[in-house]
């Protein structure tokens, strides 16, 4: 099989200026602008064209952060160094306290997650704080819902997606107009795959955190994926907690987000490794795993 | 990544439109299943869902129509976007719906490809639906059609069937005056010329399916195009290092730029010189089609956003009364004397609908004259008269700046897409 690092990668350039204006669109239809940052590569590239797109001004945008208290520390301490370096503001919005408020209840059992409250913390803080536009790192490649979304992806006053009565997007006429109380998702690396988003890193030599790299953690097997273990989380009596060199492929809310076994060490090894693989980067993703439209019905009603 | 104006070629957008039993699904699959874009994880769903609906073998259409409604009912409604790469090219297909009902999502996936695929089946030969499509994508100006005649195993591989199914082809090919068309025998089911050349039709020489789009040469297609730049928005760092800084940022909708290049500001018509190009902190020499830069002047002139940067040679042309190519989106039929708003590159203003010239029957393709309104998934010829004017290039000249798209403005919904003459 070729290497991945020797896959002719021009085309990178064409998916970077796509975004850059897609990012510059936004900056000019909308009022209250932010990034949905959650400390994975996806959303790190996000900010990394931001960067890029209005140099040598900063950027007009804030960085959202929807915490669901379930973290690794790692991402946590990342986050906090990039929007200082970048002096950006940081909004961060708890899960906890809108399970506190009674807005959302916690999931109860083995598989227990907040990732779908999430949805409610980020609708509330999208009201609160008079968002109109929020930026994601979706992609179309990454689940069968999400190939379907569009750049500009309009939420009613309920802040649902509408899948079946999507607006038209042509060329490269982004339309975001809206009525008060509503607002847009914004997906400037629609057209990127997961590789794209590796080699660009690789390429633009972006800092990743640590936890994207082989390291040692505490894990257990649970249904084939390896999970990095939490002292909150519920083992099943058959689950054992052990230690591995592990990294992880996506970012997200512990309790869901897979890891593999790996020694890479580097970004090329990193980038060789996904290279082969035969699974999707969702495929670790507890939360995908639920339903066949899992990630539909969670979209329309508001998640990322 | 150079800046030489060769760039942005590895990168190749081709837009499918097909019916269930076309073996549009089974193209795309086999596409993606060679070049190993499908993963396990993806496989296992299929071969569940598959069975789940009572399919008799694994469906791969089953890959690409990602909503529940779309599975539970067999069919593509919306645009969907699949990628795969090859050591040569990385493609991103948009695969859209056949079904005349689904115009305005063929249209939407032709929008921004550099190819389409058309597919017929070798049994029925040109039928309609294969007028409309290569009507649709000669429309919107996609310079390269590559017809696959596919089903051949359905008549023993037949070279007659193929070369009486390919005149026919080159006809409406002529007819529609589409510069580059290909054609190419397959069985999509087996596999014959798609990835790999076919062991059945050896009187066949050209190249397989994916030879075609990895080496075809779509660089031409960008070039000798007047060089324009729509302004998407004016930075200002307003920063000690950079006090007196105004970057015009946007991305090149035609030609280059260059450093020293002199410029004319559409609206106003004020003139000026490049003094610096920008990508990020980094100066280029020259800034070709496509590339998103940031552009400072030598004189403080008044840009904002919606102006249009034209460079050295052809001007763009100007005027309020604008005759277009339409294709209408929306449940809510056209009708001359409505409002709307119109947007084209970043400018906005409002216009009137002035009259509708005549219908296009995309079946036919004859033009139906007297048409006092228009349905959705209508194609038409219209006249408007715009507020404030507008600036743009016919669209035969450049898709970016020939285009635009009508806005409702009580609802805010795209109603439609239109290329104008």
């Amino acid at each position: 099989m070729k290497s991945a690092l020797q896959i002719n990668n021009e085309h990178l350039k064409e998916l970077e200026d796509e975004a850059i204006f897609v990012m510059r669109e936004v900056a000019a239809q909308f009022e209250k602008k932010v990034i949905l940052f959650s400390g994975g590569k996806d959303s790190i590239v996000l900010v990394h064209l931001a960067k890029k797109a209005f140099w040598p001004a900063r950027m007009p945008f804030s960085l959202l952060h929807i915490d669901t208290g379930h973290n690794f520390e790692e991402t946590i301490t990342f986050r906090d160094d990039l929007a200082r370096e970048l002096n950006v503001e940081l909004l961060v919005r708890y899960v906890q306290d809108s399970i506190d408020d009674g807005r959302v209840s916690e999931e109860k059992g083995i598989n227990a997650s907040r990732n779908k409250a999430q949805s409610v913390t980020l609708l509330d803080a999208i009201e609160e704080l008079n968002i109109d536009v929020a930026i994601g790192g979706g992609r179309r490649d990454e689940e069968k819902a999400r190939a379907k979304e569009r750049f500009f992806s309009h939420r009613n006053e309920f802040g649902h997606w509408d899948p079946k009565n999507q607006r038209p997007e042509l060329w490269n006429i982004f339309n975001g107009r809206k009525n008060v109380g509503e607002h847009f998702r914004v997906f400037p690396i629609s057209n990127w795959t997961e590789l794209d988003v590796w080699q660009y890193i690789l390429n633009e030599k972006i800092k990743l955190p640590s936890l994207y790299y082989s390291h040692r953690r505490l894990v257990f097997k649970r249904n084939d994926v390896y999970l990095a273990w939490a002292p909150f989380m519920q083992l099943k009596p058959t689950e054992e907690v052990f230690e591995a060199d592990v990294r992880c492929r996506t970012i997200g809310d512990i309790t869901c987000t897979g890891v593999s076994l790996s020694e890479a060490n580097t970004l090329e090894q990193v980038i060789s490794e996904i290279a082969a693989t035969r699974v999707t980067e969702r495929g670790g993703r507890y939360d995908d795993r639920r339903s066949e439209a899992a990630m539909e019905d969670r979209k329309k009603v508001g998640y990322f | 990544m150079n800046n030489n104006g060769n760039n942005n070629k590895s990168l190749l957008r081709f837009t499918t439109a097909g019916s269930v039993d076309d073996g549009k699904s089974t193209l795309i699959g086999r596409l993606l299943y060679d070049s190993k874009s499908i993963f396990e994880d993806q496989m296992d769903h299929i071969r569940e869902s598959s069975k789940r609906l009572g399919r008799e073998e694994v469906d791969l259409s089953l890959l690409t129509d990602g909503l529940r409604a779309e599975r539970e009912q067999g069919i593509t409604i919306d645009v969907a976007y699949r990628y795969f790469a090859t050591p040569a090219r990385k493609f991103i297909i948009a695969d859209t719906p056949g079904h005349i009902q689904y115009t305005r999502n063929m249209v939407t996936g032709a929008s921004t490809a550099n190819l389409a695929v058309i597919l017929i089946d070798a049994r029925k030969g040109v039928v309609e639906q294969t007028v409309r499509h290569t009507y649709i994508s000669s429309l919107l100006r996609i310079n390269h059609i590559v017809f696959c005649i596919n089903k051949m195993d359905m008549v023993s591989f037949d070279e007659n069937r193929f070369l009486t199914i390919r005149a026919e082809l080159e006809l409406l090919v002529r007819k529609l005056g589409i510069e580059d068309a290909h054609y190419i025998p397959i069985s999509a089911k087996y596999g014959d010329n798609v990835v790999d050349p076919s062991i059945n039709m050896s009187w066949y020489t050209g190249m397989t399916f994916l030879k075609l789009i990895e080496t075809i040469d779509i660089k031409h297609d960008f070039l000798n195009s007047a060089a324009r730049l729509p302004v998407q928005t004016v930075v200002l760092p307003q920063s000690e290092e950079y006090h007196d800084y105004r970057g015009y940022a946007g991305r090149v909708a035609g030609g280059s730029f260059k450093p020293g290049d002199e410029i004319t500001v559409l609206p106003s018509l004020l003139k000026s010189k490049i003094q610096s190009i920008t990508v990020f902190e980094k100066s280029i020499d020259i800034a070709a089609t496509g590339e998103s830069v940031t552009l400072t002047l030598e004189d403080q002139i008044d840009i904002s956003r919606g102006d249009l940067i034209a460079g050295e040679g052809e001007m763009p042309l100007s005027g309020q009364d604008i005759m277009m190519m339409l294709c209408w989106f929306n449940e809510r039929p056209l009708r001359p004397g409505a409002r709307y708003l119109v947007r084209n590159n970043t400018h906005e203003t409002s216009c009137i609908i002035r009259s509708i010239n005549y219908r296009m029957n995309i079946d036919t393709l004859e033009k139906e004259a007297s048409t006092e309104s228009l349905k959705m998934n209508d194609i038409a010829n219209i006249s408007i008269r715009t507020s404030r004017p507008i600036f743009y290039d016919p669209y035969i000249k450049n898709r970016i700046t020939g285009s635009l798209i009508i806005i409702d403005e009580a609802t805010n919904e795209t109603m439609a897409a239109g290329m104008i003459e």
